[in-house]
């Protein structure tokens, strides 16, 4: 039964698969190259880029002044002339910074240039919070850019993942946007050898079951299965829906999944209006709308900048404790007293 | 003379706010004299007469919001001059009215202030921030009652009611502010295919309260699952039923050995066969050559099936489960024996579908594996029998007269009186205990 060779696995952490990627990258297609803001001397500063300068050299490693507007734009225009340039921005905070690259250029240029160029850009940024880096530097702005066509947008929540993901970025022949989160960096899992090339706009089911589905993406996809197994021990069948990819958004692993379990939670670490949990929502009411039976409710962050006190940005952040609640309200079952 | 009206000043001007009167009654008026001036959704503009004559009466104040072609002053020949009293009353209608049309602006804002509000029993009240989790309903969607005749359901329970033909009105919802879920819909349609004759209590009656005992401090209250409430339910009813039991002593040597056979022809294919399985194929074959066992009360009347379709009862930890195997006169046995595992596997994992659990005719539940020599089953109704299945137990035999030891099983088949007098039941069970006596008839 099994001709297929199941390839080695080493556990490594969401950091390294990043950098051991890179590394693999730069070393069999010349046209990659890095760039970002202390992303060379200093080795990044959450250090995926530790020993590449040292590798390969400044050539292929730059480092670049503080000006995300400059660098973003000149890796698009060295994308526009055929090289595969992956951007760091230090966290998705300072994209801001370089938002008219991104979207008024990177993400229109292959249709408005009736498909005469491609650009094949790597932008990889951080976001999250639970840092106390305070407002300006914790937030999860993925709707910004999911919002985009002309964008792919994906954001990997396991090493494995952060390898097949990256890899299919980078050869990809269009602006990807990928995304990390600080607390995943340190995030330990099994990694297979190998090349890893995951299809962009697959969501995976990451845990099955038939009561509820929960469906979330990037560190929401370890609390969602940290809840899920909690559940479990209580007797609820919970099934978790691993996004991977925001655009293309997989609609059909998503209705599939509610189709089975006829309840979902959207567990999302952006803000509640307008954000990922409403576009989910809207595709389940659309897709399997007879198979509903209950609302699909959200679980987001508090509507206000994030504060910078531990205890008040511990609050703001959505929760294990959150989900838990709202998946049982969901499944109309009282809470058991050590759920507060 | 016509009354002066608020004119429409720009494409989409739906109302014009009346700012100042530039010109006060008893003023006399020009054509082309600015009257006042006029906040429109783009500017401010000036409203100019269209005729000549002397001022006599405001009928909006100044600040009123005027919808288009509301009369806003009269102008006249100076003989009914009215100053003062009636603006003021003009200048509220007209407000009242404008304040219908405000909403959409403010719409946003009460959504939003909706959930945490006091009056709703969400428990959706965290410390930090409205909207971390979605709300649930508008607080009145919570509080009040549905309308009579209006029906809460989940678009899940619609469909399931739907394909069952249930109509949901006769439901009662024991989901959230009482909508009915699929729950409910599932309890409704085991209860419709349960004795029609025995009316079916609520849904919500069967589900004890957890406050009901909890006072006890040296006891603890386990939650009833909902299998086990419908369980609870239905062997309750079948207590009304009339029935009687027989048991009969089957000498199951060849059986034993027929399957022993059987398994080692198989064995290629990765198939096994229990003697459950033997019983369930014995069974249907035993219910085809009598269709009068094959049976269940229905609404005055005995309902002979079409199909032979057997259940089996699966033990999970959640309560008992009866999945059905359908037509089991015609499936081999292998393919009953391939079929019976993959339901109990579901079974076990709570993934069986209510068409696998309905439409059964008969039942067989075996305690052999633990060792029970004999019992009595519970009629699953409207089945008018259930066979339960003992171990197999090796008794003393004298054989051509010498002592042997015989594996033997007791089988003991209930049945529901109205449908079935013992004679024929006799008959039944006696051809039974012959098919697995002489096995190879089982297959034929």
């Amino acid at each position: 039964m099994t001709d297929k060779v199941v390839p080695a696995t080493r556990t490594i952490t969401y950091r390294q698969a990043l950098n051991e990627t890179l590394r693999y990258e730069l070393e069999h297609d010349e046209k990659v190259f890095l760039i970002g803001e202390e992303i060379g001397v200093f080795e990044g500063s959450y250090k995926i880029t530790a020993g590449l300068l040292e590798d390969f050299g400044p050539d292929r490693v730059l480092d670049a002044p503080i000006a995300e507007e400059g660098f973003v734009g000149a890796a698009l225009g060295a994308a526009m002339l055929g090289m595969r340039p992956v951007v760091e921005i230090m966290t998705i905070n300072f994209s801001l910074i370089a938002i008219d690259q991104i979207v008024n250029h990177a993400a229109k240029m292959r249709s408005m240039f009736a498909g005469q160029v491609s650009i094949p850009l790597v932008i990889r940024m951080p976001g999250g919070g639970g840092q106390q880096l305070a407002a300006t530097h914790s937030q999860n702005l993925e709707v910004w850019y999911a919002h985009i066509p002309g964008l792919k947008v994906v954001a990997p929540s396991t090493p494995a993942d952060a390898k097949a993901l990256l890899t299919a970025a980078i050869r990809d022949d269009d602006p990807v946007i990928f995304l990390e989160n600080l607390s995943l960096y340190s995030a330990k899992g099994e990694v297979p050898d190998g090349e890893q090339i995951a299809e962009i706009g697959k969501a995976a089911v990451v845990k099955t079951g038939t009561d509820l589905t929960i469906v979330s993406y990037s560190r929401g996809t370890t609390t969602a299965l940290e809840v899920a197994h909690q559940l479990e021990a209580e007797g609820l069948s919970i099934e978790v829906v691993d996004l991977r990819s925001l655009r293309p958004l997989d609609r059909d692993t998503i209705c599939a999944s509610v189709r089975k379990t006829g309840h979902a939670v959207v567990f999302e670490d952006d803000w509640l209006s307008y954000g990922i949990g409403a576009e989910i929502s809207a595709t389940i009411g659309e897709g399997v709308f007879d198979f509903l039976d209950a609302p699909v409710r959200r679980v987001a962050a508090a509507e206000v900048p994030l504060p910078y006190a531990k205890a008040l940005e511990r609050a703001a952040l959505p929760s294990a404790a959150d989900l838990a609640r709202v998946v049982r309200e969901v499944l109309n079952i009282s809470s058991t007293p050590n759920d507060k | 003379m016509p009354d002066v009206i608020m004119p429409r000043l720009s494409d989409t001007m739906e109302e014009g706010e009346l700012s100042r009167w530039m010109k006060q009654v008893g003023d006399e008026i020009h054509k082309g004299d600015v009257l006042a001036e006029i906040e429109t959704d783009k500017a401010t503009m000036d409203l100019e007469a269209f005729d000549n004559g002397i001022l006599e009466q405001h009928l909006v104040a100044a600040g009123a919001l005027v919808p288009i072609g509301e009369p806003v002053a009269r102008i006249g020949d100076g003989s009914n001059i009215v100053t003062g009293s009636a603006a003021p009353a003009a200048p509220t209608a007209v407000a009242d009215k404008a304040a219908v049309v405000a909403p959409p602006a403010d719409a946003a804002a009460p959504v939003a202030a909706a959930a945490p509000a006091p009056a709703a029993p969400a428990p959706t009240a965290t410390p930090t921030g409205e909207l971390r989790t979605s709300p649930t309903p508008t607080g009145e969607l919570r509080t009040s009652p549905a309308p009579t005749g209006e029906l809460r359901t989940s678009p899940l329970a619609r469909k399931i009611g739907r394909e069952h033909g249930i109509d949901l009105h006769t439901i009662a919802g024991t989901g959230p502010q009482g909508r009915i879920t699929r729950t409910d819909v599932d309890t409704a349609i085991l209860a419709q295919a349960s004795v029609a004759a025995v009316p079916a209590p609520t849904p919500a009656a069967v589900v004890p309260t957890s406050a009901a005992a909890s006072a006890a401090a040296d006891s603890v209250d386990v939650p009833v699952s909902r299998i086990r409430a419908v369980t609870a339910r239905r062997l309750t009813e079948s207590q009304a039923v009339p029935h009687f039991f027989l048991t009969s002593v089957v000498n199951v040597e060849r059986l034993v050995d027929f399957r022993a056979e059987v398994n080692e022809s198989l064995a290629a294919l990765g198939t096994k066969v229990s003697l459950n399985d033997l019983f369930v194929r014995a069974s249907a074959v035993a219910l085809r050559a009598h269709p009068e066992v094959n049976a269940s009360w229905g609404d005055g009347v005995i309902r002979r099936h079409h199909h032979v379709n057997v259940g089996v009862a699966v033990a999970t930890d959640d309560g008992l489960l009866v999945p059905v195997v359908t037509d089991a006169d015609q499936k081999s046995l292998g393919a009953i024996a391939v079929e019976t595992r993959a339901l109990a596997g579901l079974a076990r994992t709570g993934g069986l579908s209510l068409g696998q659990m309905t439409g059964g005719t008969f039942t067989i539940s075996n305690l052999g594996m633990f060792g029970i020599d004999s019992f009595t089953a519970v009629l699953n109704p409207p089945e008018a029998g259930i066979l339960a299945i003992g171990a197999a137990t090796d008794v003393p035999a004298v054989r051509d007269g010498v002592l042997v030891s015989l594996p033997t099983v007791k089988i003991t088949l209930t049945v529901d009186h109205r449908v079935l007098d013992g004679a024929v039941a006799a008959a039944f069970l006696r051809d039974l205990v012959t098919l697995l006596e002489e096995p190879l008839r089982i297959v034929l």
